[in-house]
């Protein structure tokens, strides 16, 4: 186990390491100038080359990036060209709204999609089965952006039970939560139905069941916590889908979290935020799988970690 | 050429070395209230040094004040911190007299020594000031580092002496930017490099709270140094809003001023109805919609095909693309801006003109080229209006649609043959028609990474500009207006670009918000002058 984690450490270290070398890079050869946007339209030949020396971007990409490197290694992701904050301010004051909506959505699209899924295997080729299979198909494909605008239109304009956007209370974490939850149930409920079928299938439940266990006992005590398992690898990898999708999202709600933060950041081209926003959702997509992997066996027994 | 009138220019000039004209109070503005503006973007920062966007710059002329100020709502100069000016025969030596009893926000008076150090600080190359470059006719500007500017001299705590190595006809509108504005040393070092978050001017307002990606709170100044001003006692700036959720909480009485304006989406829906549109203001801004036509690639390097495209482009067409958002332009200038040739009629739409030109240019069947535009709407649809309007004459232009970044690189770069400045388009940083040209018309501009993208450089109007520019004297006001309504003629002569509109403003407002339309619109602060307007 030990080795197994120092094992996994590392190669996130390297695949972090991977990510911010290919971003930087991709941030280097973007045919768009830092520089012209820092210093505006007005300025002088002077005074853009004078903020292109002070900023170090006049250096070769391996002097940059080295010394990119050097600053995080000490625990320094630079200043915001255009803002001049510190980043890692900027993110830290934006991490906790983006982790609350985490939570919050997938909180949300477990309980709808473990619904939905279990719903649909018991009832496998039913009408209700191909309802909510459906149904998962539709939530996943549509569109954010129309989804956000439509339920903040219905729920808070028309209805005026909950606030139009922004951030603070419970009541404004309802929406953008449910709509998060309903968008990304489809994916836990095509996961748990499948997973779940397979499950019903094991000569364990038909023990069970030959116990003379109640069907509610039989789906809730023995098949769902073995048919749980894939989903709780999801769980990992949502973390990373959430990062990059949740841009629109907080837009549409104003929430503000580090997706907007990036969104902003890009249409300015402002390099230490989209490389601190970068390294910080590749974090987190790091450890939600490596959090996924380690509880495995902790579940499934069968499991080791080699 | 024809000599035609530079009307507007004949009044705004003769208004400034007056400096009695002032703003009449709103007799029936009351104190008191609180309003909330929205915004998409955060705010990026508010040192008046570093911040120039469209955003944060009206929020800066609230917090801070510079020697020279605008009567709200207009484009005529009145004196700021400054309390008056002379200068000097030659036109090279601005003494300023300051006010006396101005206190910045932490309590400390201002004097003379803090516009010598602000001035300083600006033009200091580590400052990194976007805005250093409009400093440049203060002598010791080359060599304004650590020991400061040689032409900035403190008299006595009241009284600060300029001396400019050059006339310039521009500086006391200099002396109104917001580069200019005057902030106190202590302040800054104190911030350790987060002025801009923590800014300690002399304006209406000081910021109160600034929670990172989501408000800013700007408190009434109640010392401010102009009586009666601000009638608000509180500004709160929400960021992170989408425009159009900004619109419905708006409509929802929760939102007094959309930052962003009314989304074009939903611009026709809100001017249908009467009762949305009777909140809208409507008014001009220092702005010109444009097609660079690049003078150094063939064959736009001649002058008939420059014409001739000219010629081809419906503006009425393109201006209905934008609901009527603006008006048809005949020259680089907008109307309201001083200078502009009243009368002047441009290239007129002629399509079998446009055809023999460039018949004449031995280019009957045409050409093909490319057409960059930003990627955000309206600016593909106009684009396409403009493709069309090309096609009748025979020219095949094929649209690059980019990020707004990589049209400014191209453009700069001179490799676009086409550029259709929407969403990059030139909004004047004072209004004076020398700000028209050097960047986006002289030659100065015309090198790599310049904002000339039409490449256009024609040395002997860059010495008429040059020679206008230096009339400093006040009296002779009306002839360099006259000198640069004539500029601009001959750069139509030359037609490096096709003038397409000036984009007209619209500012949504809450019914309980009050003051003159003029407020709304003012030339200088956008979206709305927050130090004038009041809660009803």
């Amino acid at each position: 186990m030990a080795t197994y984690l120092i094992r996994r450490l590392l190669q996130s270290a390297l695949i972090l390491l991977g990510v911010s070398f290919i971003t930087f890079f991709l941030l280097f050869v973007l045919p768009a100038d830092p520089v012209r946007q820092i210093a505006g339209r007005s300025a002088t030949a002077e005074t853009v080359e004078n903020i292109r020396q002070q900023l170090g971007l006049d250096q070769p990409f391996i002097v940059q990036y080295g010394r990119y490197l050097a600053g995080l290694l000490q625990g320094d992701m630079g200043r915001s060209y255009l803002q001049k904050t510190e980043v890692a301010e900027l993110i830290a004051s934006r991490m906790p709204a983006t982790l609350l909506l985490m939570a919050g959505a997938i909180g949300c699209e477990l309980v709808l999609g473990l619904a939905m899924g279990i719903a649909a295997a018991l009832w496998r080729g039913r009408m209700a089965d191909h309802v909510l299979m459906m149904t998962s198909f539709v939530t996943v494909s549509a569109p954010q952006f129309v989804v956000s605008l439509l339920m903040l239109y219905v729920f808070a304009v028309q209805l005026g039970w909950f606030p139009i956007g922004g951030y603070g209370t419970f009541a404004h974490l309802v929406l953008p939560a449910v709509t998060l939850g309903i968008l990304g149930s489809g994916w836990y409920a095509r996961m748990m139905r499948s997973s779940m079928i397979d499950v019903l299938r094991a000569d364990f439940i038909r023990t069970a069941r030959a116990k003379g266990l109640t069907r509610a006992r039989v789906v809730l005590g023995h098949a769902l916590p073995n048919a749980i398992l894939p989903i709780i690898a999801m769980i990992g990898i949502d973390i990373g889908i959430f990062m990059g999708g949740i841009v629109v999202v907080e837009s549409v709600f104003g929430w503000p979290g580090i997706g907007q933060l990036a969104w902003q950041a890009i249409q300015r081209i402002d390099i230490p935020i989209i490389m601190g926003v970068t390294l910080v959702s590749a974090l987190a997509i790091v450890i939600g799988n490596l959090l996924a992997d380690v509880i495995a066996p902790f579940i499934d027994p069968r499991i080791t970690l080699r | 050429m024809k000599k035609l009138l530079a009307s507007t220019a004949l009044i705004l000039s003769l208004a400034l070395p007056a400096g009695a004209q002032d703003y009449t109070p709103d007799p029936a503005a009351k104190a008191g209230g609180s309003i909330t503006v929205t915004y998409k973007d955060d705010v990026a920062t508010l040192d008046p040094a570093i911040g120039y966007d469209w955003q944060n710059w009206s929020m800066i002329k609230s917090l801070f004040d510079g020697l020279m100020d605008y009567v709200p709502g207009t484009t005529v100069l009145r004196p700021g911190l400054a309390e008056s000016y002379e200068i000097s025969e030659d036109g090279l030596t601005f003494t300023f007299k300051l006010r006396a009893g101005v206190k910045f926000h932490n309590g400390r008076e201002m004097t003379a020594e803090d516009v010598k150090y602000s001035l300083d600080r600006v033009t200091n190359p580590a400052t990194q000031s976007p805005g250093a470059g409009f400093f440049g006719s203060i002598a010791g500007f080359d060599k304004a580092g650590d020991g400061g500017l040689s032409g900035v001299e403190v008299v006595d705590p009241l009284t600060v002496k300029i001396t400019l190595s050059r006339p310039d006809a521009t500086f006391l509108h200099v002396m109104a930017l917001n580069f200019a504005s005057v902030v106190p040393k202590e302040a800054v070092d104190a911030a350790a490099g987060d002025f801009g978050k923590m800014p300690v001017g002399t304006g209406a307002f000081k910021l109160a709270e600034w929670t990172l990606g989501q408000k800013l709170v700007f408190e009434k100044n109640a010392d401010y140094w102009r009586a009666g001003v601000p009638y608000l006692d509180s500004v709160v700036f929400e960021v992170g809003q989408e425009p159009i959720v900004a619109l419905l909480r708006l409509q929802n009485g929760e939102v007094d001023v959309p930052g962003d304006g009314i989304p074009p989406a939903k611009f026709t829906e809100v001017m249908a109805d009467p009762a949305q549109a009777s909140r809208v203001v409507e008014g001009g801004q220092l702005h010109t919609g444009y097609i660079t036509l690049n003078v150094t690639i063939p064959p736009l390097d001649k002058p008939e095909v420059r014409k001739a495209i000219n010629m081809a482009i419906n503006k009425d067409r393109i201006t209905q693309i934008i609901n009527g958002r603006a008006k048809p332009a005949t020259q680089p200038l907008p109307p309201s801006m001083p200078g502009y040739t009243e009368g002047y009629a441009g290239y007129a739409f002629d399509v079998e003109g446009a055809k023999k030109l460039l018949a004449d240019a031995g280019l009957a069947d045409g050409f093909e080229t490319d057409l960059y535009v930003m990627n955000t709407d309206p600016n593909p649809r106009i684009a396409q209006a403009i493709q069309q309007d090309l096609a009748a004459i025979g020219v095949k232009a094929n649209i690059q649609s980019l990020a707004q970044a990589n049209v400014i690189e191209a453009g700069g770069a001179g490799t676009a043959p086409m550029i259709w400045s929407g969403g990059m388009a030139w909004i004047a940083d004072f209004p004076d028609p020398s700000n028209f040209y050097g960047p986006i018309l002289g030659c100065a501009g015309a090198g790599p990474g310049g904002w000339n993208w039409s490449k256009y450089c024609n040395a002997a109007l860059d010495e008429k500009a040059t020679a206008a520019d230096s009339l400093a004297d006040p009296t002779k006001a009306a002839d360099r207006m006259a000198m640069w309504s004539e500029v601009y003629q001959a750069v139509m002569e030359d037609a490096p670009w096709v003038p397409v509109f000036n984009e007209q403003r619209y500012t949504m407002k809450s019914e309980r918000m009050g003051g003159e339309d003029a407020l709304y619109v003012d030339p200088v602060s956008i979206p709305v002058n927050y130090d004038y307007v009041f809660v009803k």
